[in-house]
C-alpha cells in the first residue's frame, strides 16, 4: 500500500544530480513533477525528458532558495504541491568560508536560512490538505568537523528545524529528514570516496521515494551511516578536536 | 569541476589516468576549454583507447535527456549521453525499437554515432548513422553546428564513425522502427564448417537479423564450425494466445555480476574448448520465440563480464574482409586462431551489407569476424599475424574495438585523407585527440 501524497511533487534545487534522480523516481510513479531552480528556462530539457520518458506532466518554475518572499513563491504555483522535496544547498569550501564573510554567509543561507523559510511557507499552504515535506539534510550536521563545520552547522540547524516542524505538523503534513552520506555526484567528482559508503544519486532517489511510501521520519540512505555517526557522536570532544576528519 | 580518474575501455586495456570533466548540460558541454585537449566518452564501451584522453576526457553521462519523439515518423531526439538501454526500456512498450543495435545496450547514443555501430541487421539495414537525421556538434571553440546529410555534410560524414575526433556530440535525432511485439522469432541452424556457415548467410539474406557464433578452436575439417542465429521481430499472430493482449510487455530480468577479476589462468584452451563444445551442442536447430534481451544482448545478462579476463584485460579483434577475399581470409584467421589455441571466449561472424557514408565508418560489404583475446605477449604477436591477413585481403579493423594496431592498418580506410582534411579545416585536430588518435596519428 502506498501512502504517497496526492498532487504534484515539487523538487526544489532541481538542477543537482540528486534532484534530477528524485524527479525521475517520482515521475516514474506517475506523479506530476514541478522543478524549481534559478534560470528555470534552462530546465526545459529536463522537463521534456520527464514528460517523454514517463508520460507525466512536468513543468519548471523560477525558484531561488534564498529568495525574499517564499510565501509569494508558493502563492504563484498553479497547484498546491502534495510533496515538497528540498534538495537545494551546497557544501561551499570550508577554507573560503574561514577567510571570507560573504562566502560563509552564503553557505549558511543556502543550507539553513533559505530552506527553513521556504519549508515554513510550504507548511502554511499545505496544512489544509496535507502532504509530505522532505528535507535533504546531511550527516555533516551531526557533529562539527573542521573540514566542513560552516556547512555542517547549517545542516545541523536544518535537521533540528525539520525535527521541530515534524512535531508541530503532527502527521497532518508528514516531514522526512534525509541524510544521504557520501553521494557520487558532479560536486564530489574530484574526491576519492570509499565505494561502500557512497550512494549513487538514483539510490538517494529511491530511498527518498520509499521513505515517503513507508512513512519514515529520518533516514540514512545507506544504513551503515547510522552506525558511523553513532561512533562519531560518541567520541569525546577532547579527542575529537584533534582528529583530522 | 574536474578530477583525475583511471580510465580504460571495456577491454580494460590500456588503462590511462585522465583528467575528466562531467558537464551537467549540453550548454556547459559546448563551452570552450582550451586547456582540455581531448575526447568525449559516453558509457566507456568502446574496447580499447578510443575514449581516453589524458588531458581532457569529457564524460557525457549527465547528458542523458530524451527530448522529443514524433510517433508519426518514429524520430527520437535525445542528448548524446542517453543510454540505448533507456531507449529500449522506454520505447519498446510503445512499439518502437532502435533501427540498429550493437551487441550491448549499455552504450550511449553519442558513442553509437562516433563508432557508427552496426548490428545483426547490417546486411539489410546498414549502420546506425544511416538512420541519424541530424546531430548537434560542439566544435570545442564555443560553436555548435547542426550537422546532417544536407547541413555541414562533410562534418556529418566525418563525425559518423569519427571516434569523437570531430567534436563533442551533444544531441541527435534518429529514426526508430515500429515493432508489433517485444519478441524475436528466431531460427537456429548449425554449420559444420566455414563454407556451410557462409552458405547459410547467403541463403539467409532475407532475414532481418543474422549472426553466427563460431567455435574458433575447431580445426581441420571442422574449421569454422558455427551456430547461425536468424531472427525477425515477431508479429502479434506469432505470439501464444495468452500473450497477444500484451504483445509489448518485456519480462523483468535480473542480471548477474562478475564479482571479482578472474585469475589469468581461468580461461585456457581447455575451459574454452569445453565451453564452446557445450554451447555448440546446446543450441538446438529449430525455431522459437525469444525475448529482445537474450537475442540482442546475451552478454548484458552478465554485468562486468570483462572481468573474466582478469586484471591484464583483453582485446577484441574485429575485422571485415570484402567478399573477394573473405573466404580465404577467414579461413586463414580461424586456422591461425585454432592453431594458436589462445582462448577466445567469443567469436562472432556476420555478413555485412553496403558501406556507410561515414568517412571512417567500419562496415564494408563482406564478412566481419570478431574474436576476444587476453592481453599477453603471445596473443599480441598473433594479432600482428592477423593484421597481415586483413591487410592483404583489403580489409579493415574496427576502431571501436582497437587498442593495439599500428598506423599502417589505417590503409583500410579510404576516407582517411578526407577525414584529416575536415579535421584541419575546422581546427578540430587542434582540439580533439584520444590515446587512439595519438597512437595512430589520426
Amino acid at each position: 500500500m502506498s501512502v504517497h501524497a496526492a498532487g504534484p511533487v515539487l523538487v526544489l534545487g532541481a538542477r543537482s544530480d540528486i534532484a534530477r534522480a528524485i524527479a525521475r523516481r517520482y515521475a516514474k510513479a506517475g506523479r506530476t513533477v514541478v522543478l524549481g531552480a534559478r534560470n528555470a528556462a534552462s530546465l526545459d530539457a529536463d522537463r521534456a525528458d520527464l514528460e517523454l520518458r514517463y508520460g507525466v506532466a512536468a513543468s519548471a518554475v523560477e525558484f531561488d532558495v534564498i529568495g525574499d518572499e517564499p510565501d509569494r513563491f508558493f502563492a504563484g504555483l498553479p497547484e498546491v504541491p502534495g510533496t515538497v522535496v528540498m534538495v537545494a544547498g551546497g557544501n561551499g569550501v570550508q577554507s573560503i568560508s574561514d577567510a571570507e564573510d560573504a562566502a560563509a554567509e552564503l553557505v549558511m543561507q543556502t543550507n539553513y536560512l533559505g530552506p527553513a523559510r521556504v519549508l515554513l511557507a510550504a507548511a502554511r499552504v499545505m496544512q489544509a490538505r496535507g502532504g509530505c515535506i522532505i528535507g535533504v539534510s546531511s550527516v555533516a550536521g551531526e557533529r562539527g568537523r573542521k573540514a566542513n563545520y560552516v556547512y555542517g552547522s547549517a545542516k545541523a540547524g536544518f535537521t533540528a528545524f525539520l525535527s521541530g516542524l515534524r512535531a508541530r505538523l503532527n502527521g497532518k503534513v508528514r516531514v522526512i529528514t534525509v541524510k544521504p552520506g557520501y553521494v557520487a555526484t558532479r560536486a564530489t567528482a574530484d574526491m576519492r570516496l570509499p565505494p561502500p559508503l557512497t550512494a549513487q544519486p538514483e539510490e538517494v532517489a529511491r530511498a527518498v521515494f520509499d521513505a515517503e511510501a513507508k512513512g519514515r521520519d529520518v533516514i540514512y540512505v545507506r544504513p551503515v551511516w547510522w552506525l558511523i555517526m553513532l561512533v562519531i557522536r560518541a567520541i569525546p570532544e577532547r579527542v575529537f578536536k584533534r582528529l583530522s576528519i | 569541476m574536474s578530477a583525475t580518474k583511471s580510465l580504460s575501455g571495456w577491454g580494460r586495456y590500456p588503462v590511462l589516468d585522465c583528467r575528466t570533466a562531467e558537464p551537467p548540460s549540453t550548454a556547459e558541454a559546448a563551452r570552450p576549454h582550451p586547456e582540455r585537449l581531448g575526447v568525449a566518452r559516453g558509457n566507456g564501451r568502446s574496447y580499447g583507447d578510443s575514449s581516453l584522453a589524458a588531458a581532457g576526457t569529457v564524460l557525457t553521462k549527465h547528458l542523458d535527456r530524451l527530448l522529443a519523439f514524433d510517433p508519426a515518423t518514429g524520430q527520437l531526439t535525445c542528448e548524446a549521453g542517453t543510454l540505448l538501454a533507456d531507449v529500449v526500456a522506454t520505447f519498446v512498450p510503445r512499439g518502437w525499437f532502435p533501427p540498429v543495435t550493437p551487441g550491448t545496450k549499455w552504450v550511449s547514443v553519442g558513442g553509437m554515432i562516433a563508432a557508427d555501430v552496426h548490428g545483426k541487421n547490417h546486411h539489410g539495414t546498414g549502420s546506425f548513422c544511416e538512420h541519424v537525421v541530424w546531430l548537434d556538434l560542439a566544435l570545442g571553440d564555443g560553436n555548435v553546428l547542426r550537422c546532417s546529410r544536407t547541413e555541414h555534410a562533410e562534418l556529418f560524414a566525418a563525425t559518423c564513425g569519427g571516434m569523437g575526433l570531430t567534436g563533442i556530440i551533444l544531441a541527435a535525432a534518429f529514426t526508430m522502427i515500429p515493432v508489433a511485439t517485444a519478441r524475436i522469432a528466431q531460427t537456429i541452424e548449425r554449420a559444420a564448417n566455414l563454407d556451410a556457415a557462409l552458405a547459410l548467410f547467403e541463403a539467409g539474406r532475407h532475414w532481418t537479423y543474422s549472426v553466427a557464433w563460431v567455435d574458433c578452436l575447431a580445426n581441420g575439417a571442422d574449421l569454422g564450425r558455427s551456430v547461425v542465429f536468424f531472427g525477425e521481430h515477431a508479429t502479434q499472430e506469432q505470439l501464444p494466445a495468452a500473450e497477444r493482449a500484451t504483445p509489448l510487455r518485456q519480462p523483468v530480468r535480473g542480471a548477474r555480476r562478475v564479482p571479482f577479476d578472474f585469475p589469468a589462468m581461468a580461461l585456457n584452451r581447455f575451459s574454452v574448448r569445453a565451453f564452446n563444445t557445450l554451447y555448440y551442442q546446446r543450441q538446438r536447430p529449430g525455431s522459437a520465440l525469444v525475448d529482445i534481451d537474450p537475442y540482442f544482448y546475451p552478454l548484458d545478462a552478465l554485468l562486468d563480464w570483462n572481468r573474466i579476463y582478469g586484471k591484464p584485460g583483453f582485446v577484441q579483434y574485429q575485422c571485415v574482409l570484402p567478399f573477394a577475399t573473405s573466404r580465404e581470409g577467414l579461413r586463414a584467421l580461424l586456422a591461425a586462431a585454432a592453431a594458436d589455441g589462445s582462448a577466445s571466449f567469443l567469436a562472432v561472424l556476420k555478413l555485412m551489407g553496403r558501406p556507410s557514408f561515414g568517412l571512417m565508418s567500419f562496415p564494408m560489404e563482406g564478412y566481419t569476424l570478431t574474436l576476444d583475446f587476453p592481453v599477453t605477449p603471445p596473443t599480441m604477436r598473433l594479432l600482428e599475424r592477423f593484421d597481415a591477413i586483413v591487410r592483404e585481403g583489403g580489409g579493415r579493423i574496427y576502431l571501436a574495438k582497437d587498442a593495439r594496431m599500428g598506423a599502417e592498418m589505417l590503409a583500410g580506410y579510404p576516407g582517411l585523407a578526407e577525414f584529416r582534411a575536415v579535421r584541419q579545416r575546422y581546427g578540430l585536430d587542434q582540439r580533439f585527440r584520444s590515446a587512439q588518435s595519438d597512437r595512430l596519428g589520426l
